[in-house]
């Protein structure tokens, strides 16, 4: 095992430009995609938080979208979007958009009935209920939303490789082609260190936001 | 300091077959405290909605300080009308200073003047200064709910609605505040309007109360006179009009004041009545002293006496001899 990875980390320095080139891809379009995802995520869940019927349906909507495996969205959009890296950021931003969402939708949703109806009846605008009330008090969900999209882009982005749309998947694809464990290897341990330092620092940031707002247990 | 004038307000919410405000018109004059009171779910906290507009009457008319409500923004008169709930609605993310300053804020108030504010605030509701930087969740449930006050007294508004504040809370905890609501009532003279549906708050607190049954008005008058005069059996089993005890209770030794007996002394010190003492606790007094009579004595003169015959006449006369 221990061999193993040292020639993973041979084959590594060997490729040292290829690498880091295929990391750059993957960090950017796993980037794009968590910001186009949040930026259609977070409206929408808002905008579904405050209206009764219509809301629960398009939550229930992207609830079910969630079911479907991030490989099948990836090849189910390539018949109309191609290869490369565009198909993949919009399959990414596809599965970044639904938790989002329902975190979005969960935060708003949560806040104490009796806060918001104190900031109406104090005078505050529809705006100033949501700038200052609800997305303060649904903001450590939503970045926990924030920060299972951010797992999942991560991950899936390795897919990529599979239409042509790089990243540090190149290097896993080449490898089970080439039967060549240590290959598979350059291209899955960073991915999987990079999905486990996102997830911490989010989870961090998550900690952080819920005890400033005065609202840890 | 607002007048409020209702005219056939009512309230029908959609898709619903009868209104849960039904015409009721009243007018409440400038400093009065008025408590709602009712059975749950009568309409009460409808009613209360509907002058700061949370709620828009389905007909009827509204005029606050003799203006229309609807002649504003809702946003702008709610700005201008103190709101309490029973679930204090605090901001748990905002610290006290925060909480208390939101409404100043909304008006554009400046920095130092909000500032000034809070302090004289927070020693209104006898709260430590030191309160400012902590956040609601530490705090007792007493205490936020002085915070609630104070946060709606915050740009002095001339009018206060109150939706049963001091429903959560234990029965010492609320008497407290009670006396503290009367407190500062005396010294602000606010128009209140008060919802509970707990009689002896109710009886307490008003200087009158709006009786409310499925959505009409069945009495608006003192305390006294509906404890004296209920409307009818409704209200008089609301009220348990025919307890004795508790129509003593808002009757005062000024009302059954009889001139002093010629050959009494001072009597016992101790066991002396003074005009301002409820009769409730002057009869039971006059009991324990043996049930004949017992001196009253205001600044150290002696006034008068009362018996339990002059007891038993104000209390069939239901009225306070002398106003406040
Ligand atoms: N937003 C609403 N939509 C429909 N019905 C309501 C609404 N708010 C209150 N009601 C109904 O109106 C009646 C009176 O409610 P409410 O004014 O809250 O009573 P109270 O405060 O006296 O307990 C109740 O039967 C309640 O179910
Ligand atoms: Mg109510």
């Amino acid at each position: 095992m221990l061999a193993l990875l040292l020639e993973a980390y041979e084959y590594f320095l060997a490729n040292q430009s290829r690498f880091w080139a295929a990391a750059t891809q993957h960090v950017w379009i796993s980037s794009a995609a968590l910001l186009i995802g949040t930026a259609i995520g977070l409206p929408v869940g808002i905008w579904a938080a405050r209206r009764a019927h219509a809301g629960q349906w398009a939550i229930n909507a992207f609830g079910a979208l969630r079911l479907i495996p991030s490989l099948a969205v990836l090849f189910l959009a390539q018949p109309y979007l191609g290869i490369g890296a565009l198909p993949a950021l919009v399959a990414l931003t596809l599965l970044a958009v639904p938790p989002v969402l329902i975190a979005a939708y969960a935060g708003v949703r949560n806040v104490d009935r009796g806060v918001s109806e104190a900031a109406r009846g104090m005078g505050m605008t529809a705006a100033q209920i949501l700038w200052r009330v609800e997305l303060p008090l649904a903001l450590p969900s939503i970045v926990g939303g924030v920060r299972s999209a951010a797992v999942e882009v991560i991950a899936s982005a390795t897919l990529a490789a599979f239409i042509g749309g790089g990243g540090l998947g190149i290097f896993i694809t080449r490898g089970y082609a080439l039967f060549d464990t240590r290959i598979m290897l350059v291209g899955a341990i960073p991915v999987a260190l990079l999905a486990l330092t996102v997830e911490l620092a989010l989870a961090l940031v998550q900690r952080r936001l819920s005890s400033n707002a005065g609202m840890a247990a | 300091m607002s007048s409020i004038v209702a005219e056939q307000l009512s309230k029908t919410f959609p898709g619903e077959a009868r209104p849960v405000v039904d015409s009721v018109s009243f007018r409440i004059e400038p400093g009065e405290f008025v408590v709602l009171l009712g059975p749950s779910g009568c309409g009460k906290t409808t009613l209360l909605k509907m002058i700061n507009r949370l709620y828009e009457p389905t007909s009827g008319r509204l005029l606050i300080d003799g203006a229309d409500a609807r002649a504003v923004p809702a946003t702008e008169l709610r700005r201008r009308i103190g709101y309490v709930i029973q679930q204090t609605g605090l901001f748990p993310h905002l610290r006290i200073e925060q909480n208390i300053a939101v409404v100043p804020q909304l008006l554009g108030w400046e920095r130092r003047r909000i500032e000034v504010r809070i302090d004289e605030l927070l020693d209104l509701v006898e709260l430590p200064r030191a309160y400012r930087r902590r956040y609601p969740r530490q705090l007792s449930g007493g205490e936020q709910q002085r915070v609630g006050l104070a946060r709606a007294l915050a740009a002095d508004p001339g009018l206060m609605l109150m939706d049963e504040p001091f429903g959560a809370l234990d029965a010492i905890t609320r008497a407290r505040l009670q006396d503290e609501l009367l407190r500062i009532q005396q010294r602000l003279h606010k128009t209140i309007l008060f919802v509970t549906h707990d009689v002896d708050e109710a009886l307490r607190l008003a200087d009158r109360l709006l009786i409310m049954r499925a959505g009409r008005m069945v009495q608006f008058d003192t305390p006294l006179a509906v404890l004296s005069h209920p409307a009818d059996d409704f209200v008089r089993d609301l009220l348990s009009a025919d307890d004795v005890l508790r129509r003593l209770s808002l009757l005062r030794v000024a009302d059954a004041l009889r001139p002093p007996a010629v050959n009494e002394g001072y009597g016992n010190g101790s066991s002396a009545l003074t005009p301002t003492d409820d009769l409730r606790i002057a009869l039971g007094r006059v009991l324990e002293a043996g049930g004949e009579s017992l001196p009253v004595v205001a600044d150290g003169q002696n006034v008068g006496r009362v018996t339990p015959a002059s007891i038993a006449a104000a209390l069939a006369r239901g009225e306070r001899a002398l106003p406040d």
